[in-house]
């Protein structure tokens, strides 16, 4: 709204109202600026709405931060009692009368002590604001509530032609004043002085629901200037009023590509290895004993083991409880809390509304100055406001920590009922890192699981894994996948013996198998061997059975020769060649 | 500023009137005719221009103009406006009307 109203007004070089900044937290932010400068301004609201404590922040910071003397005109109070009503406030004011920088005029109207004799008019209030003006050359002036003049003085038709001469008169001055008026009964201000102040209007409010009241403000009209048109929730407490307008930061704060540890390796691991954005917002979300607490301490142990500071807003346990808690975990917190490192910041959610634990929470991160914060849990606040303000305040928390560059890290606790759940939907499009803990039954037991829903600007990892505790702190074990399906817990650890078993199994078949084979092989080559043997035998038999034919041969035909020699002896008795050679 | 001789039950009367306006010179005209007629002798008028002393103006607590101001006898007593009413004038005096 604001980059895109101002530069056209600029650029056209059209008369820009100038205006007078109030020094509220916020208020500036909803206005682009403050209070129309040299023009009254109507601030109107019921009883105990917080109009005089506005009226006189708008005086006092004009006085001190602003160099602009101002003057209080108050029909209700006594200068004392307003003194020290807002010196609650921790604002000087006797200080700065002394220094001439604001003046008390105290107008004292008692009908009983009047009695109106013949036409008459203001000049005397003129007169007298006229001249605490001119004193200390005030800019400011409040006149806190005019229309106690209406319960004073009974001519009403003098009193609002007087009125109207006094605002015409104020702007005259050039001084930018605010005028106080109860709400009446379906108008903005009893007796319609917003007939007389047409430049801005703004209204207060304050509510109670459920017991909780919680004040707000809204610009009503606010005439030739932008102006956010929302009801904006606002707090008085010591520190002074703060307005806080979801749109103040816009979304254009620094970012930052440092990285901040989990507190768990694990967990890291899953993030790229180097864990959450440094300034991002981490939503945990999980059923009760999911473990949010103990993921939430792990981060905060880190940011104080690096050194840094850490505000641990604790909504539903107390401090002494967690460090306790957190010792089974391996954790030892009570070490950075003695260092001055970790703050633990523990109030009931129902103690007060939303907005005052908003600005108290602001409040502590501006003086601590934390490198991170941890809201424990953020759904618990559900108790202090309707769904609606629990998702526009972590808006403006959310963006409050950002433009400070402090990580943030909310738990949620969500138990599926649909309170939470609208929590989630509403917080979870807010945060940059959304980190689920189930807690999933399954054979008669409960499992942690773990697993990272989204996390903006990295590539994290899509597993689920299994979340253990032990006293050395969280581990994440992944989870058994199988043909099973995903199990954890003892299933997982019965799923795994069970493999295990399998495996030695197989192993033992395969050596089995693997022997019989050997034994096979080893028995053919036996035979092998026989029969090679056997080879052999015949072999040789078969070459004796050769030799004897051979000899037998030769025993044959020796014997014929010898046969035939004997023969041709007998016919003539030449050598046993001859008939060899006969033969022939 | 007129001033008479004081007596023991004399009236302390102080107008408070910011210039010469018309309202202011009809104020002091009235309450001049109203105390001859009612208190002669007996009274006071101071007339405080608030425009030449504005300062007074806070410190006698004085809004409407014009103001008259019964300083004596006690109680304080306030009249406002250009005191033609002189009834009502007269009440918010105390003075019985003779």
């Amino acid at each position: 709204m604001k980059t895109s109203v101002r530069p056209r007004i600029v650029a056209r070089d059209l008369p820009v109202i100038a205006k007078s900044p109030t020094g509220i937290d916020g208020l500036d932010e909803v206005t682009f600026g403050g209070l129309p400068q040299g023009r009254p301004t109507l601030l109107c609201g019921a009883a105990g709405c917080g109009k005089t404590l506005f009226a006189m922040t708008f005086l006092y910071n004009g006085a001190v931060d602003y160099d602009e003397p101002g003057v209080f005109i108050a029909f209700e109070e006594q200068p004392e009692d307003l003194i020290t009503n807002v010196g609650s406030l921790s604002y000087d004011v006797e200080r700065l009368i002394e220094q001439k920088k604001i003046v008390v005029d105290h107008i004292h109207l008692d009908r009983n002590e009047i009695e109106e004799a013949g036409d008459y008019d203001l000049d005397g209030l003129f007169i007298r604001i006229g001249f605490a003006i001119d004193s200390i050359g005030a800019k400011r002036v409040v006149i806190d509530t005019i229309e106690t003049l209406f319960g004073g003085l009974d001519n009403q038709a003098v009193l609002r032609s007087e009125l109207r001469r006094l605002f015409e008169w104020l702007k005259s001055k050039g001084v930018t004043a605010i005028i106080t008026g109860e709400r009446g009964d379906g108008t903005l201000t009893r007796y319609g002085l917003e007939e007389y102040v047409a430049d801005c209007v703004i209204l207060l409010d304050n509510r109670v629901h459920d017991q909780l009241s919680t004040r707000r403000l809204r610009v009503v009209k606010y005439r030739g200037t932008a102006h956010g048109t929302n009801e904006y929730p606002f707090i008085i407490d010591q520190e002074g009023i703060t307005v806080m307008p979801i749109t103040s930061s816009g979304l254009s704060h620094d970012v930052s590509t440092e990285r901040v540890s989990t507190g768990i390796a694990d967990l890291d691991e899953m993030l790229e290895g180097r864990g959450y954005y440094k300034g991002s917002s981490i939503l945990i979300s999980g059923m009760a004993g999911a473990g949010k607490s103990t993921v939430s301490a792990h981060f905060a142990n880190s940011i104080c083991a690096a050194g840094q500071r850490c505000i641990y807003f604790a909504l539903e346990e107390s401090p002494q409880q967690i460090v306790r808690n957190m010792k089974s975990v391996g954790l030892d917190l009570q070490q950075w809390v003695d260092r001055g490192l970790l703050r633990f910041s523990a109030r009931r959610p129902n103690l007060y509304g939303l907005e005052t634990h908003l600005a108290a929470m602001h409040r502590e991160v501006k003086e601590f100055d934390p490198a991170a914060v941890v809201v424990d849990p953020i759904s618990s606040l559900m108790g202090a406001g309707l769904a609606g303000d629990v998702h526009s305040m972590t808006l403006r928390l959310i963006d409050f920590l950002k433009s400070r560059g402090v990580t943030a890290l909310f738990t949620n606790l969500g138990a599926g009922s649909a309170e939470t759940a609208t929590t989630e939907m509403q917080i979870s499009s807010l945060t940059d890192t959304w980190l689920l803990l189930y807690n999933r039954e399954s054979n008669g037991e409960h499992n942690r699981q773990l697993y990272l829903l989204k996390s903006r600007g990295m590539a994290h990892s899509n597993q689920v894994r299994e979340f253990l505790m032990g006293s050395d702190g969280i581990s994440l074990r992944e989870v058994y996948v199988g043909p099973e399906g995903v199990l954890t817990g003892s299933a997982r650890v019965a799923q795994e013996v069970r493999d295990r078993a399998d495996r030695l199994l197989r192993s033992q078949d395969m050596e089995r198998r693997t022997r019989e084979i050997e034994r096979r092989r080893r028995e053919i080559a036996a035979q092998i061997e026989t029969l090679k043997a056997q080879l052999v035998s015949e072999e040789g038999e078969m070459e004796l059975l050769n030799l004897e034919g051979a000899a037998r041969e030769d025993q044959r035909s020796a014997d014929r020769i010898a046969l035939v020699q004997s023969r041709s002896s007998k016919r003539a008795a030449s050598s046993p060649s001859q008939p060899m050679t006969s033969r022939k | 500023m007129t001033a008479t001789a004081m007596e023991q039950d004399g009236y302390n009367l102080r107008l408070y009137v910011a210039g010469q306006t018309p309202k202011s010179l009809a104020a002091l005209a009235n309450l001049k005719k109203l105390c001859e007629t009612h208190l002669p002798g007996r009274y006071t008028i101071e007339v405080i221009d608030l425009m030449k002393d504005p300062a007074l103006a806070q410190r006698d607590q004085i809004v409407a103009i014009p103001t008259l101001i019964r300083q004596l006898p006690e109680p304080l007593k306030r009249i406002i406006g250009d005191l033609s009413n002189a009834e009502k004038v007269l009440v918010g005096l105390d003075i019985a009307p003779s």
